[in-house]
C-alpha cells in the first residue's frame, strides 16, 4: 500500500498485513476451536515525529495492535519492518537478544498507572535495571539519569527514594512518561495513557507529553477511546473496527470530513461540552459484533445505516479516495462497487445482539 | 421558563466516614433540589464526595458511613417523607426505595447476580413492592424491556447476565429501576464502563425517560460532555461541597467558580484547533481526608486570595437560581444556609 | 509539589509498624519467639537433664522444685518439653522452609510458563492433596524409617501443595501486572522477572502458607510420635513426651504428663497461626 509521504520526514515503522490471532481454547484437552481475529491485515507507515492515532471501542483490536507492534505479542504473521540508523530490519525473525536494540528505541507507556509501578520497589529500581539491561553500567551514571529523567516530567529528583504508594494517579503516570523516556527512546507508544486519570490531572499529562515529543522529537503511536483526546493529540488518526482499519486520514480532515459511516457515527456520539454545538447525532443500532463470529463481508454493516447488499458479500478494501490521496477508507460507498449502482438496502436485518 | 416542581429536596447534607481511627467529612453541607422532567447532574472528579452524597440520599452508606447533619425531603403526591429520619432498612425506606426512587449503578457487569435469570431479577423489585401474579409481573417486565429497547424481551427475559453485553445489561440495570415506575431516577456514573456508540444510546433512552414520562433524573457524571448534553441544572462538586449551581446554560456560559472553569477549559474538544494548548489546574486531586480551613480548592486555584483561607466560604447568588461559593463574588447576594 | 518535604521511607519500618499495631499477630509472634529461645537456650533455664532418671523423685506432681512435675522415671517434665520444643521445632520448621522452598520454584515455573509444565505440576498437586495425608506419611514412614532427618524429608515431601498451588495462583495474576509487562517491552530477561519482580510480591502468601504447616507438623510429629512411629522414643519431642501418656491409667492420676505437654503445643501451634495471619497483612504490597 503506497502512502502519502509527509514532507521532509523519514519512514520509521513500516507495518504490513499485521496479523494476530488468538485461539480460543475449549474442552478438558484445550483444543483450538476457533480464532479470534483480533488484527486483520492492519498497514501503515509510522514516519518519524509524527503522532499516529488509534481510536476504535472496546474489542476492536487497538490495544492488541500497540502490543503487537511493539513486539509483546507475536504477530500471527505480517511484517515489521523498523528503521534502525543503520538500516532496516525485520522484527518478526529477529532474536530476543537483537530485539534489545529495538527496545531501547520504542518504548510503551501503559493504561494503569497504579499496576505499572511494582508495589514493593522505590521508583529508583523501578529505572535502574532497564537503564543496566540498556548499558549503563555506571551506578553514578544511572542515578543522574533517573534524577533527570524526573525532572524532565516536572517532578523531585528525590522522590526516586520512595515507593509507588506514595504516589497521586497522576504523579505515577509521569513516572511511567519518566521510565519509558529514560533510555532515550524515538518512539512511544501510548495505551490510553490518560483514561484512568481525573479529568484535571489529564490535560496535565497530556501537554506533558506534547512538550516532550517537541523537546525530544518522539515519534508518538497514541491508542485510545476518547476521540476528543486522540483528535486533540495526532497527526493521523486510524480509526479500528473488529480488527481492521476501516479508516485513516489526518485528524483535521478526518473530523471535518469522516468518509467511514462507523467513524461518523463515532464521531457524533462524543458528548461535546458545550450547549451551543447542537449536532445530529447518529444512534448506531446493536453491539460490536462477536470478533470471533465476524459477519461476512464489511464488518460494519450490521450496524451501518447505509448498508447496501454488496456489504455483506464483499470486504471492502482500504484504498485512498479520489480526490484525496492521503485519506484512507474501507467502503464500499467510496469504491469502484458504489459506481455500478447499488442501492442501499432499507430493511435491514439487525445483528441480533448478545448472541456469542 | 416553567420549571417541574420539586420532588426532592436536599438540605445542607452532611455526612461522615470512620476510616480506622479517623472520622472524615465527606460531604460538608450539600444541598441541591431535583425537579420533576429534569435533570440534575452532579459533576465532579474522583472523591469529591458525588456518590457519597447519592448513597446518602438513598440512605445506602457502607456501615462506616453515618449522616451527621441536613435533611433530605422527598415529595410524593403531597405527601413529604423525611428520609433522614427513616431507618436505612426500616420498612418505611424500604418502600421509597425502589418503588419511588430507582437507581442505576456505575458497572452494570458487577450489580446483576450472574445466577439468576434477568427476568427474575427485574421481577424481584417489581414483587417487593406490588402484589402481582407471576404472569402479570412477566407481561410488566417484556414491555418494560420493549420500551428500552431489548429486542426479543419474551426470549431475553429467561437469558442469563452473560449472554448480554454491556450495553444490553446496562439496559436490564435500568429496567430494574424503573419497573415500579418511580418518580426519580438517580443513575450513577451509568455509562462510564461503556463505548461512546453504547453510551449514546443509553443516554437517550434516559432522555426518552425524562421527557415523556416527566421523571427527575438525577445524573452523576465526571464527563462535562455528558453535563452539556442532557442536563437541565448541574452541580458542580469539589472535596464535599457543591461549589457552583445552576442552570445548565449558565454553567456553560458564565461558569464562575475558578474550579468549573478551569474544568470545563481543561478538556480536549473535538472541534478545537489542536495546536492550542489545554489548561492545567496545578496539583493533584486532593484526598477527601485532608482537612484545609478555608476554600477547599484554594491551593489549586489561579485567583487565590488571603481571603480564600479564613473560616467558611459562603456561597453566593450571582444571578437567580446561580450559586457559586468563592469568595470573587462577595459583592453578590449571600446565602447563609446553603 | 516540589517543595513538600520529602520524608524517608522504608519498607521494612513500615511493614514493622503495621505488625506493632496488630495486635494478636504481635503476640503471636512474641509468644512462639520466646518458646523458640527457650526451647533453644534450655540448658540455661533447667537444672535438669531432660533424660535422667531419678528414682527418688518418680511420679511426683507439680512442685517449685519441678514446676511441670516429674514422670515415672523422675524426670523433669519441664526440662523434657523445653529440650523436646528443640527438635519438634527444629523438624517442623526445616520441614515446612524446604516444602516452601520446592512449592515456590515449582510455583513460580508453573506460573509464568503455564501450559504443559503448568497442567503435569497442577494434576500432581492434586495427586498429592487427595491422598489422606496422614495415610501417605506413615507410608514413607514405612519406607524411610524413623529420625530426625526422615522426618523432616517426609514433611517437606507432603508439604509443597499448599505453597506451590499459592505461588502459581499469585503467578497468574501478578504476571498480567502491568509492570511485568513493562518489564518486557525493556527487554528485561524472563528469569530476572519471575525472581526479581513477581517472586518478591508472593512472600506473603508463603508466609501464610509456611506458618500453617509449621504449626501443622507440630501436630503431625507429636501425633507420629504418640503412634511411636515418628521420631526414636529416646529423642525427647513434644509427641516423645505425650506418648509416655499413652494408657488410660496415666491420663487418670498423672495429669500433669500430658496437660502441661498438650497445652505448650497448644500454645504454639495458635501462635505460630496468629503470627502468619499478622505477617500476611503486615507483607502484602497492596495495603
Amino acid at each position: 500500500m503506497s502512502e502519502a509521504k509527509l514532507s521532509g520526514s523519514q519512514p520509521l515503522f513500516e507495518i504490513k498485513n499485521l496479523k494476530k490471532y488468538y485461539p480460543v481454547l475449549s474442552g478438558f484437552l484445550r483444543k483450538t476451536t476457533g480464532w479470534v481475529k483480533a488484527l486483520e491485515d492492519v498497514s501503515l507507515t509510522i514516519w518519524a515525529g509524527e503522532t499516529v492515532g488509534v481510536v476504535g471501542e472496546s474489542g476492536c483490536g487497538k490495544t492488541t495492535f500497540g502490543k503487537t507492534i511493539m513486539l509483546l505479542q507475536h504477530p500471527t504473521s505480517g511484517e515489521l519492518r523498523f528503521h534502525f540508523p543503520e538500516g532496516p530490519r525485520e522484527l518478526t525473525t529477529m532474536s530476543s537478544k537483537d530485539l534489545l536494540s529495538f527496545r531501547r528505541r520504542v518504548q510503551m507507556i501503559f493504561q494503569d498507572p497504579f499496576s505499572a509501578l511494582n508495589p514493593s520497589k522505590r521508583i529508583f529500581d523501578s529505572f535502574d535495571e532497564p537503564l543496566r539491561v540498556h548499558g549503563h553500567g555506571n551506578p553514578k551514571e544511572r542515578k543522574d539519569i533517573i534524577a533527570q529523567s524526573l525532572e524532565m516530567v516536572n517532578l523531585n529528583p528525590d522522590y526516586m527514594y520512595r515507593y509507588p504508594h506514595e504516589f497521586s494517579g497522576g504523579q505515577r503516570q509521569r513516572i511511567c512518561i519518566a521510565r519509558a523516556l529514560c533510555i532515550d527512546p524515538e518512539m512511544v507508544i501510548c495505551d490510553e495513557p490518560v483514561s484512568a486519570l481525573d479529568v484535571s490531572i489529564q490535560a496535565q499529562v497530556l501537554n506533558l507529553m506534547k512538550d516532550l515529543q517537541r523537546q525530544l522529537g518522539l515519534t508518538y503511536v497514541f491508542i485510545a477511546h476518547d476521540l476528543s483526546v486522540v483528535q486533540y493529540m495526532s497527526d493521523r488518526i486510524m480509526v479500528m473496527y473488529l480488527g481492521k482499519i476501516v479508516e485513516m486520514a489526518d485528524s483535521l480532515s478526518l473530523y471535518d470530513a469522516p468518509k467511514h459511516p462507523y467513524t461518523e457515527a463515532l464521531l457524533s456520539a462524543v458528548p461535546i461540552p458545550s450547549i451551543d454545538v447542537k449536532k445530529k447525532r447518529i444512534i448506531l443500532e446493536g453491539d460490536v459484533p462477536s470478533p470471533i463470529h465476524k459477519p461476512s463481508g464489511c464488518s460494519f454493516h450490521t450496524r451501518c445505516r447505509y448498508a447496501m447488499e454488496i456489504c455483506s458479500v464483499n470486504e471492502p478494501k482500504l484504498v485512498p479516495l479520489a480526490d484525496s490521496p492521503t485519506h484512507f477508507v474501507a467502503c464500499h460507498l467510496y469504491g469502484d462497487d458504489s459506481k455500478n449502482g447499488v442501492t442501499p438496502i432499507l430493511t435491514m436485518e439487525k445483528h441480533r445482539e448478545g448472541n456469542l | 421558563m416553567g420549571r417541574g416542581e420539586i420532588i426532592l429536596d436536599v438540605r445542607n447534607l452532611r455526612t461522615h466516614f470512620r476510616v480506622g481511627s479517623d472520622d472524615l467529612s465527606i460531604l460538608r453541607g450539600v444541598s441541591f433540589t431535583a425537579r420533576q422532567g429534569e435533570t440534575l447532574a452532579i459533576v465532579g472528579e474522583s472523591g469529591c464526595g458525588k456518590s457519597v452524597t447519592v448513597h446518602s440520599v438513598m440512605r445506602l452508606l457502607p456501615k462506616n458511613g453515618r449522616l451527621t447533619g441536613g435533611q433530605i425531603l422527598f415529595h410524593d403526591n403531597g405527601r413529604t417523607f423525611e428520609l433522614h429520619k427513616l431507618e436505612p432498612f426500616g420498612k418505611e425506606m424500604r418502600s421509597i426505595r425502589g418503588r419511588k426512587i430507582g437507581m442505576i449503578f456505575q458497572d452494570p457487569m458487577a450489580s446483576l447476580n450472574p445466577v439468576y435469570k434477568v427476568g427474575d431479577q427485574v421481577a424481584e423489585n417489581l414483587l417487593q413492592h406490588f402484589k402481582l401474579t407471576k404472569h402479570e409481573a412477566q407481561r410488566r417486565i417484556v414491555e418494560m424491556f420493549a420500551s428500552l429497547g431489548i429486542p426479543e424481551p419474551e426470549r431475553r427475559i429467561l437469558d442469563y447476565p452473560h449472554q448480554f453485553s454491556g450495553g444490553m445489561k446496562q439496559r436490564v440495570m435500568i429496567a430494574i429501576a424503573m419497573i415500579c415506575n418511580p418518580d426519580l431516577l438517580i443513575a450513577d456514573e451509568p455509562t462510564t464502563a461503556l463505548d461512546v456508540t453504547i453510551q449514546a444510546q443509553i443516554m437517550e433512552l434516559m432522555g426518552k425517560l425524562k421527557k415523556e414520562q416527566n421523571k427527575a433524573v438525577i445524573l452523576i457524571t465526571h464527563n462535562m460532555g455528558l453535563v452539556a448534553e442532557t442536563a437541565d441544572e448541574v452541580a458542580v462538586m469539589y472535596m464535599g461541597r457543591i461549589v457552583e449551581r445552576g442552570l445548565v446554560e449558565r454553567i456553560f456560559h458564565n461558569p464562575s467558580h475558578p474550579y468549573t472553569r478551569a474544568l470545563l477549559r481543561s478538556v480536549p474538544v473535538l472541534d478545537h484547533g489542536k495546536t492550542e494548548r489545554l489548561e492545567t489546574i496545578r496539583g493533584a486531586t486532593p484526598s477527601p481526608a485532608e482537612c484545609v480551613t478555608g476554600c477547599e480548592f484554594a491551593n489549586r486555584c489561579d485567583f487565590m486570595t488571603p481571603k480564600c483561607r479564613s473560616g467558611i466560604i459562603s456561597a453566593y447568588e450571582i444571578e437567580n437560581g446561580h450559586l457559586v461559593r468563592c469568595v470573587l463574588f462577595e459583592g453578590a447576594k449571600e446565602l447563609p444556609n446553603e | 509539589m516540589a517543595q513538600q518535604k520529602i520524608k524517608k521511607s522504608s519498607l521494612a519500618l513500615r511493614s514493622w509498624k503495621k505488625l506493632v499495631r496488630n495486635k494478636l499477630a504481635m503476640l503471636g509472634v512474641i509468644v512462639s519467639t520466646l518458646m523458640i529461645f527457650a526451647s533453644i537456650f534450655a540448658n540455661f533455664i533447667t537444672p535438669y537433664d531432660p533424660s535422667k532418671i531419678d528414682f527418688t523423685n518418680m511420679a511426683k506432681p507439680p512442685s517449685w522444685e519441678h514446676l511441670m512435675g516429674t514422670d515415672k522415671m523422675g524426670r523433669d517434665v519441664f526440662s523434657q518439653v523445653l529440650y523436646g520444643g528443640r527438635v519438634s521445632i527444629y523438624v517442623s520448621v526445616v520441614g515446612a522452609v524446604l516444602g516452601s522452598i520446592i512449592g515456590m520454584i515449582l510455583g513460580g515455573l508453573a506460573g509464568w510458563f503455564g501450559g504443559k509444565i503448568d497442567l503435569i505440576l497442577v494434576r500432581t498437586s492434586e495427586v498429592f492433596l487427595t491422598f489422606p495425608n496422614m495415610m501417605l506419611v506413615l507410608i514413607l514412614v514405612a519406607f524411610v524409617g524413623q529420625g530426625i532427618n526422615n522426618l523432616i524429608f517426609i514433611f517437606f515431601i507432603t508439604g509443597w501443595m499448599t505453597p506451590f498451588r499459592m505461588v502459581r495462583n499469585e503467578f497468574l495474576s501478578l504476571r498480567e501486572e502491568t509492570y511485568v509487562e513493562v518489564c518486557k517491552a525493556f527487554g528485561i530477561s524472563n528469569l530476572s522477572i519471575i525472581f526479581r519482580h513477581i517472586l518478591p510480591n508472593t512472600t506473603s502468601p508463603i508466609m501464610v502458607a509456611t506458618t500453617i504447616n509449621i504449626a501443622n507438623y507440630i501436630l503431625q510429629e507429636a501425633a507420629l510420635s504418640f503412634l511411636g512411629l515418628g521420631v526414636p522414643v529416646t529423642v525427647p519431642t513434644w509427641g516423645n513426651i505425650m506418648n509416655a501418656a499413652k494408657s488410660i491409667e496415666v491420663i487418670r492420676n498423672y495429669w500433669w504428663l500430658w496437660l502441661f505437654p498438650g497445652l505448650v503445643i497448644s500454645v504454639f501451634v495458635l501462635a505460630a497461626n496468629f503470627a502468619g495471619d499478622g505477617l500476611r497483612d503486615v507483607l502484602d504490597p497492596r495495603q
